[in-house]
């Protein structure tokens, strides 16, 4: 909040548009970080050395469990990371931007210093692989979510609604998934409940032109409704017909699956993780590198211009919404056909709100949105991992911590982030 | 928001029509230049034209205004929910087994199903007919009213920041900062004098949920921060933040429990009952009601309120005009969170003073939106909604113990109701209603054309 305010001198809002906009944003949220870092280890200093495990029996080699003293390591880390502070300072101080990395490396160190600080002293391995894991697999409908909202947003409807994809897209593949006992038609069941979801979304704010944001919202109770409706009524008499589904099983790839780290972490997943990777490098590609996707930003940027050059600005705002409801539908299938086997009253638990957080995070590019979704997943993962080698902080505030990385974000890191211009505008062609 | 951009879509500027017009009688084709001439002047004339059937143009004025968009809402998502009940009710499944030999079982199966359900709903939300004596069967009506309190004003904390463009789905977040300070005066201040402490606990419970909205006004103004992304946060952080306080002893937990519950507000600094002992109708309704009065006063004869709904309709315009939007955007956050606040404060010194958990917000703040909406965010319709979904959530409780239907299907029913309001052309197609200002005829002229030009 600090750093909102005294940016807000820097930067009115209405000021005169200026070419390279400069502004002490990043460094001071970077230096409030690294203050509330350095406060923490000043008043809730922890003694001991901290364990971290890198390696799994199943690796080509074996990478002994790392002893580092837990209180030194954290503060050599904080010094790395007042080191980045001061490059960004000095990076405005000559009017130029700070780059990428210096916020990429202070996270990073940051990250291990507090690692060290919250294990030192606990008598278990931190399992490396278990938290990169964990993570990855957590992250997994929040970057599905994310894409979704981008493919939406990037034509000119907000995406509130994503949530309620997720939701009817876990639903709908519990039932198809435990009907034919294959995760694939669950999966592809997933896909078409969002899509339809999404189409609701885009009759209403699209033909009918009502405020998106209302339709979104109003969307999420709804499949919140129906879903628990139909759950308590439906499923739960018949959970062996209904609500048991078969799990997509693991794929370990040959050979890669056992490089120390990288290879249990990335390559001994399942088909949706994969698939993950494969849907992120192909929506990048679809939007930035196709006719297709030109058409659609052009849509979501200025729907007026786009109609003069024939664009039919309605369809193509149709068809991105079915599209973003296909993706997160995706994502709606992860928790009834890889994370659990059945489907339970509000699974999603918010995920849906979390990715649009991701995709605003990822400054509606696709690549960024998933980076931002993996992040979250991370965060999340990191709390479940310390709670296991017993942390001191209490884990209320390790949940919190996404929440907060993203009101710092917002308000001063993603700066530049701007929205496709056209959004929640609806198009009349008159 | 809604109102500029949901309710009259059917209204255009003149200039299209009359240059269409010019273009039409230039290109000599007399039936289109009559008909956009008819058009034209049903534009510039009064919505209904005067006839000498002075019932028919009530009834007329009636169904083109927005009360009928209303009730055909609120009709047809009755009888979704209607559908949802004969779907999953059992006796209609059997009946539906062998439908083709006796279809008329099923049909008296379904308005078996649906007719205990709605009863069950009413007798749930208003009046108990199985009740003995009078003061009994209007207890339900009371309990209606208790749900509405905070329903009420927390959809009047959404309700003013919509009139300032702004989404305040922050009720969540707010309800638990201000039910945690409010209740945490309760009773964590000892010894105050029996008023005293129950202003200061609402004082300091309306103060926190301001503080907290608040953030996200000062965000917006400052750096520009989507008020939407910056609320679903705080929500978050709030959650965690009061989930810690009563997780922990010492701070909110009750002494001597392991449960994340604080112990129960004390006699001092409850919301006294408004209709006696018997019933769990307290102040706080009339504290909302009070809202509702300071909401309309301040939306419609203040500057104050002036300043919120220009920089709504139009922030560029408003700021031409002289109006400190980053400061109007601050206030009117400051302003919704003190109602969202209220919300908390019935919640936790008149409804549930038992002592409470993090889920003390009971979804009210995300309701909230919903109310709001159906209210069209003006505090009388505030009242209205607010009063409609209380009562929904009274029956829908009743119909659950009575019949066993899940109470989510209120969820569902409430839900389609704001959907619908918000898109009236589709409910008036649905219902053949006329549209505002026109004939049946210019409906037809205008879908015609939108398909020629898509």
């Amino acid at each position: 909040m600090s750093a909102a305010t005294v940016d807000g001198t820097t930067a009115a809002p209405d000021a005169p548009r200026t070419l390279s906009t400069v502004t002490w944003k990043t460094s001071i949220s970077l230096g409030v970080v690294l203050a509330l870092y350095a406060l923490l280890l000043v008043l809730a200093p922890h003694e001991g050395s901290a364990r971290f495990a890198l390696s799994t029996p199943t690796d080509f080699f074996q990478i002994p469990v790392y002893v580092v003293p837990g209180m030194a390591t954290a503060w050599i880390c904080g010094a790395l990371a007042a080191v980045m502070v001061a490059l960004s300072v000095a990076a405005t101080r000559r009017a130029r931007r700070t780059s990428v990395w210096v916020p990429s490396v202070f996270a990073a160190v940051l990250l291990v210093g507090f690692l060290a600080w919250a294990a030192a002293g606990s008598p278990r391995d931190l399992s490396v692989v278990g938290l990169l894991g964990g993570a990855l697999v957590l992250s997994v409908p929040l970057v599905y979510g994310a894409l979704s909202g981008v493919i939406g947003e990037r034509s000119g409807t907000i995406n509130i609604a994503i949530e309620s994809q997720l939701l009817a897209g876990a639903f709908t593949a519990a039932i198809a998934g435990s009907l034919t006992k294959s995760p694939w038609v669950g999966l592809l069941a997933a896909m078409a409940a969002a899509a339809l979801v999404a189409l609701v979304l885009a009759v209403f704010t699209i033909t009918y032109r009502v405020n998106q944001i209302i339709v979104g919202v109003v969307l999420n109770v709804l499949v919140i409704g129906l879903t628990s409706f139909f759950y308590s009524l439906v499923l739960v008499p018949n959970t062996a017909t209904l609500n048991t589904t078969v799990r997509f099983e693991r794929i370990p790839i040959p050979l890669l699956d056992r490089i120390p780290v990288i290879g249990p972490v990335l390559f001994d997943q399942t088909i949706i993780v994969y698939l993950m990777f494969v849907i992120v490098a192909v929506v990048w590609y679809a939007l930035f590198r196709t006719r297709w996707g030109l058409r659609l930003r052009a849509v979501g940027e200025h729907p007026r211009a786009a109609d003069t050059v024939g664009v039919d600005v309605l369809r193509t705002r149709y068809r991105a919404l079915l599209v973003a409801g296909a993706v997160g539908g995706m994502g709606g299938a992860f928790y009834t056909v890889v994370s659990i086997n059945q489907f339970n009253r509000e699974m999603t638990a918010g995920a849906g709100f979390i990715a649009l957080a991701a995709m605003i995070f990822g400054k509606w590019d696709p690549v960024r949105a998933a980076l931002a979704g993996l992040l979250f997943g991370f965060a999340t993962n990191l709390q479940n991992v310390l709670s296991v080698v017993g942390s001191p902080v209490p884990s209320q505030f390790m949940l919190m911590l996404p929440y907060i990385v993203t009101l710092f974000a917002v308000a001063g890191l993603v700066g530049r982030s701007r929205p496709p211009a056209a959004l929640a505008t609806p198009y009349t062609t008159e | 928001m809604s109102d500029a951009s949901g309710r009259h879509p059917a209204e255009e500027p003149e200039n299209p029509l009359d240059e269409a017009a010019q273009r039409a009688a230039a290109e000599h084709e007399p039936g289109l230049a009559e008909e956009l001439e008819q058009e034209r002047a049903r534009e510039a004339a009064p919505a209904i034209e005067e006839t000498d059937d002075r019932w028919r143009d009530a009834f007329r004025r009636v169904a083109a205004g927005g009360w009928a968009v209303s009730l055909g809402a609120i009709l047809l998502a009755v009888i979704a929910g209607s559908l949802m009940i004969i779907v999953t009710d059992e006796a209609v499944q059997a009946a539906a087994g062998y439908f083709f030999a006796r279809p008329g079982d099923m049909l008296t199966a379904a308005a078996e199903a649906v007719g205990g359900a709605y009863s069950a709903l009413f007798q749930g939300a208003v009046y108990n007919f199985g009740a003995d004596t009078f003061a009994a069967g209007i207890r339900p009506l009371t309990q209606t009213l208790t749900n509405a309190t905070p329903l009420i004003a927390a959809g009047l904390g959404v309700a003013i920041a919509f009139r300032a463009g702004l989404l305040n789905i922050g009720g969540q977040g707010q309800m638990l900062v201000s039910a945690a300070a409010a209740g945490w005066v309760g009773f964590g201040l000892t010894g105050l004098p029996v008023v005293v402490h129950l202003i200061v606990a609402m004082v300091a419970g309306i103060l926190a949920g301001a503080l907290w909205a608040g953030i996200a006004g000062l965000l917006k103004a400052r750096t520009g921060a989507h008020e939407v992304i910056v609320t679903i946060m705080l929500n978050y952080v709030a959650y965690y933040l009061v989930s810690y306080f009563l997780a922990t002893p010492g701070l909110m937990q009750a002494p001597g429990s392991a449960n994340p519950k604080t112990p129960p507000t004390p006699e001092s600094a409850t919301l006294p009952p408004l209709l006696g002992e018997r019933y769990n109708l307290h102040w706080g309704f009339v504290l909302s009601l009070l809202a509702v009065v300071v909401v309309w006063w301040l939306l419609n004869r203040s500057a104050v309120g002036f300043s919120y709904r220009a920089v709504g309709e139009n922030p560029r315009a408003a700021r031409v005009a002289g109006i400190d939007v980053p400061r109007a955007t601050v206030s009117v956050m400051l302003v919704a969170g003190a109602l969202v606040g209220l919300a908390g404060i019935t919640q936790v010194l008149g409804t549930v003073t038992t002592g409470f958990g993090a889920d003390i917000d009971a979804g009210i703040g995300f309701d909230a939106i919903t109310v709001a909406l159906l209210g069209n965010s003006n505090p009388v319709g505030v009242l209205g909604a607010g009063i409609l979904f209380g009562g929904f959530k009274a029956g829908g409780s009743a119909m659950q113990a009575a019949e066993g239907i899940p109470i989510e299907i209120v969820l569902v029913v409430q839900s389609l109701i704001v959907l619908f309001i918000a898109a009236p052309p589709l409910v008036r197609a649905i219902f053949r209603l006329p549209q505002p200002g026109s004939t049946p005829k210019k409906k037809r002229s205008q879908t015609a054309r939108k398909e020629v030009s898509a």
